[in-house]
């Protein structure tokens, strides 16, 4: 792996077997491989997505949808509900128009829509990425330019069993982080 | 990287010539940075005389209350519309020509945004007021007029910059930890805080995919209803010229193309300076040519459309617009906006033209030019000859108006430069996600 320093790890690291992969392919055998034994807990990087790899994690779809569909939902019903009761608020005729006038107030339900549905989007995404994600698991700076890494947490015990396993699915590198 | 459409690169190349790109910056970027700041100084001079004597410095007078500042907006508006286009609209199309590209469009998008947001500021006079626009809870109790064109505007133009804000942030994020992991010392510590903590995990991956597609496909109605927007600030109004319900389009055509030209603009020089002439190529060239071609052909055919109703309707006040665009006192601007965006453009029907990058360049000009002038002839020309004869008059562009302008060029260019040579202008992830990663039993997956 590189020699650059490591990105600094968070303060209570999970132990277990990390390993490095060139090859795409066997990258996903070792995922696969992993997975018939019994071993679902892994974290997998990689420098861009790939649909090899997703297979083989065989991850649900993301729930980040629902949460687009809340904030557009969210916006939508904002944008009317702020226009029309700001309208009877303060009743004022504008141009012979209803006071409270749907088709113009349709712009901003719509501005609204798309921008709570950006915004909450992005947020599901740290949500779920970060404040639910993985903490103290090993990284390596190659895993961000054109190395797969693998993470199999693990016992002291059993990390020879799974060195092995990494290394006959084709692992350039493999090591334990205690 | 290419040849054609055929990248040739391998993962750890992509990384090591965008990282090169934020090598010490040259003597010429340190120029160029001077010169955009520079301008910027000149608008916030001529700023301070606004607020200092009022907006008569900008001719202001009847019947012209719309001038210099609103064309500008709109033209800075506009330009933003081609980095959406490109990196939503395209994106959701697949086309992977976009990748190379739309990240340094993307920033386009943000600055222009950022730099069209300034000049409604500036043009209402008092600028110290300006949050008289939002709504909220004022001592009155009053609210905005919901009703009016320019408070849609409001509401569209803070939601596209936030929304192409957060875009651009978010795309960046993957790319930025690529770069934390080759970076050292104090840039480092500002890439990593930068990066958020990513590390390209499944889980990761998983959730950023998905929400990518979404951002997307929320971009995508939100780039059609902005200049839809900006072009009912005059279509809702009875002017002669304005009034007309091929105003939506028409603007949403002429912004991806003067966007598109302000894009060619930026990258052709961009390329040479950051030395990424393999990465943007003459592919990615020739399809940017290829619509421009399709949006100048769309305003070609806006602009004979217009000439069409206005003769059409019957009605005088339409045609006696119209005619004194042709021939009026503003002939000048009317002929350098149907010369620049109607004609210019269809010199792009020939291939040599297309993947000529000097031709481009100097069209691209052309295309800048030619919008700005749309903007004010679409404005100045029809406010000059409204219903009564009597009040007719003409304005001309004041030296406020230019240090306005001049200014907002720097201030665009300024943002521009800075993130070219802090960020990562070609998208590192997904040019990797076009390069199949190699396999040990060779083939495809």
């Amino acid at each position: 792996m590189a020699a650059t320093k490591p990105v600094k790890a968070p303060s209570k690291r999970v132990p277990g077997v990390l390993a490095s992969f060139t090859y795409v392919d066997a990258a996903a055998d070792a995922i696969r491989a992993l997975r018939a034994q019994g071993r679902r807990n892994l974290t997998v990087y990689s420098a861009a997505p790939n649909h090899e790899i997703e297979e083989a994690l065989q991850h649900g779809v993301s729930p980040v949808r629902l949460f687009t569909l809340i904030g557009g939902l969210t916006g939508c019903a904002a944008g009317f509900g702020m226009t029309l009761w700001m309208s009877h608020d303060w009743p004022t005729v504008v141009g012979g128009k209803p006071i409270g006038s749907i088709p113009p107030y349709v712009v901003i339900a719509f501005e609204l829509t798309i921008l709570l549905g950006a915004l909450i989007t992005v947020a599901a995404v740290a949500f779920f990425s970060v404040a639910l994600g993985k903490r103290g698991v090993p990284y390596d700076p190659s895993f961000s330019d054109d190395k797969i890494g693998i993470f199999v947490p693990t016992t002291a015990d059993s990390a020879r069993q799974v060195e092995q396993m990494l290394r006959n699915a084709g692992a350039e590198e493999v090591r334990y982080e205690a | 990287m290419a040849s054609g459409h055929v990248i040739t690169q391998t993962h750890a190349d992509v990384t090591r010539d965008v990282v090169g790109t934020l090598s010490p910056p040259s003597r010429g970027y340190v120029l160029l940075l001077l010169g955009a700041v520079s301008l910027f100084l000149i608008g916030i001079l001529t700023f301070l005389f606004l607020i200092k004597d009022g907006l008569g410095h900008a001719g202001y007078q009847p019947p012209i209350f719309w001038s210099v500042y609103i064309t500008t907006f709109v033209f800075w508006v506009g330009i933003g519309h081609a980095g959406t286009l490109i990196s939503a609209i395209l994106f959701l199309f697949r086309s992977p020509w976009r990748t190379a590209v739309y990240r340094s469009t993307e920033a386009m998008t943000v600055f222009a945004v950022m730099t069209a947001g300034l000049f409604p500021i500036i043009h209402i006079g008092r600028q110290w007021i300006f949050y008289w626009l939002l709504p909220y809870p004022n001592s009155r109790f009053l609210w905005p007029n919901f009703k009016s064109p320019l408070i849609w505007d409001v509401f569209a133009i803070s939601t596209y910059l936030t929304v192409s804000t957060t875009f651009l942030c978010f795309g960046l994020v993957p790319d930025v930890a690529a770069i934390r992991d080759k970076a050292t010392g104090w840039r480092r510590k500002v890439y990593e805080m930068a990066a958020v903590g990513w590390r390209g995990t499944d889980n990761q991956w998983r959730h950023y995919s998905r929400a990518y597609l979404y951002l997307a496909a929320l971009a995508t109605p939100l780039v059609l209803s902005v200049h839809s927007v900006v072009s009912w600030d005059f279509a809702v109004s009875i002017v002669p010229g304005w009034h007309g319900t091929i105003f939506a389009p028409y603007f949403v055509a002429g912004a991806i193309y003067s966007g598109i030209g302000m894009v060619l603009t930026l990258i052709i020089p961009l390329r040479r300076a950051l030395r990424i002439e393999h990465m943007i190529t003459d592919y990615h060239f020739d399809n940017l040519a290829k619509l421009t071609l399709l949006t100048g052909s769309i305003l070609f055919y806006a602009y004979g459309m217009e000439y069409f109703v206005a003769w059409y309707s019957g009605n005088i006040f339409e045609q006696t617009t119209f005619f004194r665009r042709a021939f009026g006192p503003y002939w000048w601007a009317g002929w350098t906006m149907i010369i620049c965006n109607a004609f210019v453009s269809q010199l792009l029907w020939f291939r040599k033209v297309r993947t000529n990058l000097t031709s481009l360049f100097v069209i691209s000009i052309f295309i800048n030019i030619g919008m700005w002038f749309e903007r004010y002839v679409i404005i100045v020309s029809s406010l000059s000859n409204d219903y009564i004869p009597w009040a007719w008059d003409q304005l001309n562009p004041t030296w406020a108006d230019w240090g306005i302008l001049a200014g907002s060029f720097g201030w665009f260019g300024m943002w521009f430069l800075l993130f070219a040579k802090n960020f990562p202008i070609v998208a590192i992830q997904e040019i990797k996600e076009m390069i199949p990663m190699p396999r040990k039993r060779g083939g495809h997956h």
